[in-house]
């Protein structure tokens, strides 16, 4: 750009002026926005949310990228078909499947052993979105925690479970985009 | 040497053997990361200033090397951690532009509104926490409120407040939602009050401005042989605003200012990114009334973005489409060619050097990072000046070492 652009806005900084140079009264004049601010907190507008006895609300739990769980359909079995699209997806390559013939006359293979690395995991979501039968989710669960790297590496009946406790409050996304169920 | 003694009236540092070598850093609370500069002090005074990089590489242009389009945008989140949004959007217009991918108004009117938030927040970052290194503690607080705030926007929009991994080859993960506008719109109403009160608790206030007023001048001249970009440039009159200059997105459409200073001291570029946000939120603003519809990605056809569940559910075109572009042996095809485009990311030009091979993974996924060149203006910055001012100086740049290092 040249610099008599007409799109350029030169900043003039500001006069300090006698008031800036006695330096009290612009004191003042700060503490009237802290006080103003203090005032609004005492009122009860305070935005502090005191975790853990209070949990901060999360935006769009449908959207949100927090613990993984696998989908169960409605006979109670795992819908996942292990066709390795979350694994190749990953970028932090924390999912790790074994597939088997399945039991089950509808597909071909099941998931004998799915596990995910939590602590690996960078929850970008990429998993979700690879997998073409909506069997991996990711919940809204945020405060995981454990004692040990063993406890963070979560097996399938630990993801079933995950499916268990959140399915109540947040439902699968697939019935309405015309998936299986 | 001769200039050195000459402006700051001290003898020449080579003869002199009582200088006193002060390190700062790697961990030190001002710095804000892992960074270290070699400090060789006259007394009080910082006779040279030895930047020193490396304390936090992580090797993310290899890394580049290895990960495929899509999966690359979780690296540049962790490149520049206080404005990741801008850097998903550097990144995939940087991959879009090797591929010729025309992305849909929407999703241009999108990554604009999400760029623009990420400027907001990273020169609340910014102007608050040097705020906070001058003494300025409350200013930091109000700062990051409102920072707080677009991180609840980015949790509700994408599902993450800090690592967002939001844009992807030709769209983005998800759509904007009535929600998201919502607070959007909550937080363009609320922002341009607190930018005002942290004005009114700085901008005349005497402390502030002694400590930053005429310290760590950059002229212009400097800033072009530098090759400084965004506000510290701007802040030294360098007219050059990519946005501007090269058009990307849909920033055509919309009307702004660019904002520059003349002074170049650190005082001109806390400036100069006051008003900036205040730009931003007006872009936003016009985007966020002027938001075409249709859709977010280009589409399946191409076989460039991934195809919506619904069409994966119940096409067998998508279902196809779909396990191809995810499968590391079919993927995108991007012609052998080589690209290099940015954007004017927070910080400054970001660009993105792509050398494509035809398979999904860059051979070559170069950053041009807009902190590695400023952290290089430091030492001239410096010289001459107090110990204080180091961490003025440094607050001013706004120097992000985990983009130093790469």
């Amino acid at each position: 750009m040249k610099s008599d652009d007409p799109a350029i806005r030169w900043i003039e900084e500001p006069k300090l002026g006698m008031a800036g140079k006695t330096y009290l009264s612009l004191f003042v004049h700060g503490m009237t926005t802290t006080v103003k601010h203090l005032t609004k907190s005492v009122a009860g507008k305070d935005v502090t949310v005191s975790y853990p006895d209070e949990e901060p609300q999360i935006g769009n739990p449908l959207i949100y990228r927090g613990v993984h769980r696998l989908n169960k359909d409605q006979q109670g079995r795992v819908k996942c078909v292990a066709c390795f699209l979350c694994a190749t997806a990953c970028p932090a390559h924390c999912i790790d499947i074994l597939a088997d013939e399945s039991p089950w006359p509808d597909r071909e293979k099941y998931p004998e052993s799915f596990t995910i690395d939590e602590l690996r995991c960078i929850y970008c979501g990429m998993c979700e979105e690879a997998c073409p039968v909506d069997a991996i989710e990711l919940t809204s669960l945020y405060n995981l925690t454990g004692r040990s790297r063993e406890e963070m590496i979560f097996d399938k009946e630990k993801l079933l479970s995950v499916f268990d406790e959140t399915i109540e409050t947040e439902q699968m996304k697939s019935a309405d985009l015309g998936g299986t169920v | 040497m001769a200039s050195l003694s000459e402006t700051v009236g001290v003898a020449d540092p080579t003869e002199q053997d009582y200088l006193w070598t002060l390190n700062f850093g790697p961990q030190h609370p001002a710095t804000h990361t892992t960074l270290r500069i070699v400090l060789k002090l006259d007394g009080e005074r910082v006779v040279d200033a030895i930047p020193d990089i490396g304390y936090l590489h992580s090797g993310f242009e290899k890394i580049g090397e290895h990960l495929d389009y899509n999966q690359y945008v979780t690296v540049t989140d962790r490149m520049n951690y206080i404005s990741p949004m801008a850097n998903n959007v550097a990144w995939h217009h940087a991959v879009e532009t090797l591929a010729g991918i025309e992305i849909t108004p929407r999703c241009k009117y999108v990554r604009v509104i999400v760029a623009e938030l990420a400027r907001i927040s990273d020169h609340l970052l910014s102007t608050g926490a040097m705020g906070l290194d001058v003494g300025a503690f409350t200013f930091f607080l109000y700062a990051f409120y409102m920072r707080e705030k677009i991180y609840d926007i980015f949790e509700t929009l994408c599902g993450a407040r800090f690592t967002n991994s939001y844009t992807r080859v030709g769209g983005v993960m998800h759509d904007i939602t009535p929600l998201v506008i919502e607070k959007i719109r909550s937080f363009l109403d609320e922002a341009p009050k607190t930018f005002g009160d942290m004005q009114r608790l700085v901008n005349r206030n005497r402390i502030f401005i002694d400590r930053m007023k005429g310290v760590g001048v950059l002229t212009q001249e400097e800033a072009v042989r530098y090759c400084a970009t965004g506000p510290v440039a701007r802040a030294s009159g360098v007219t050059r605003d990519l946005r501007k200059d090269e058009p990307y997105l849909a920033y055509e459409d919309f009307d702004f200012d660019v904002c520059c200073a003349r002074a170049g001291d650190c005082f001109a570029r806390y400036y100069v990114r006051m008003a900036e946000m205040l730009e931003s939120v007006s872009i936003v603003q016009q985007a966020l009334e002027n938001l075409p519809a249709g859709p977010i990605d280009v589409g399946p056809e191409d076989r460039m973005a991934l195809p919506t569940k619904e069409q994966v559910y119940q096409t067998i075109e998508g279902t196809i489409t779909h396990f191809e572009l995810t499968m590391s042996n079919r993927g995108f095809e991007v012609p052998n060619d080589e690209s290099y485009a940015a954007i004017e990311s927070p910080n400054g030009e970001l660009g993105f050097y792509l050398v494509g091979d035809g398979s999904d993974v860059a051979y070559r996924a170069r950053c041009r990072p807009p902190s590695f060149i400023h952290f290089s203006v430091f030492p001239y910055l410096i010289r001459g000046h107090t110990l204080s001012d180091v961490v003025a100086v440094l607050g001013s740049l706004n120097i992000i070492a985990a983009e130093l290092d790469r």
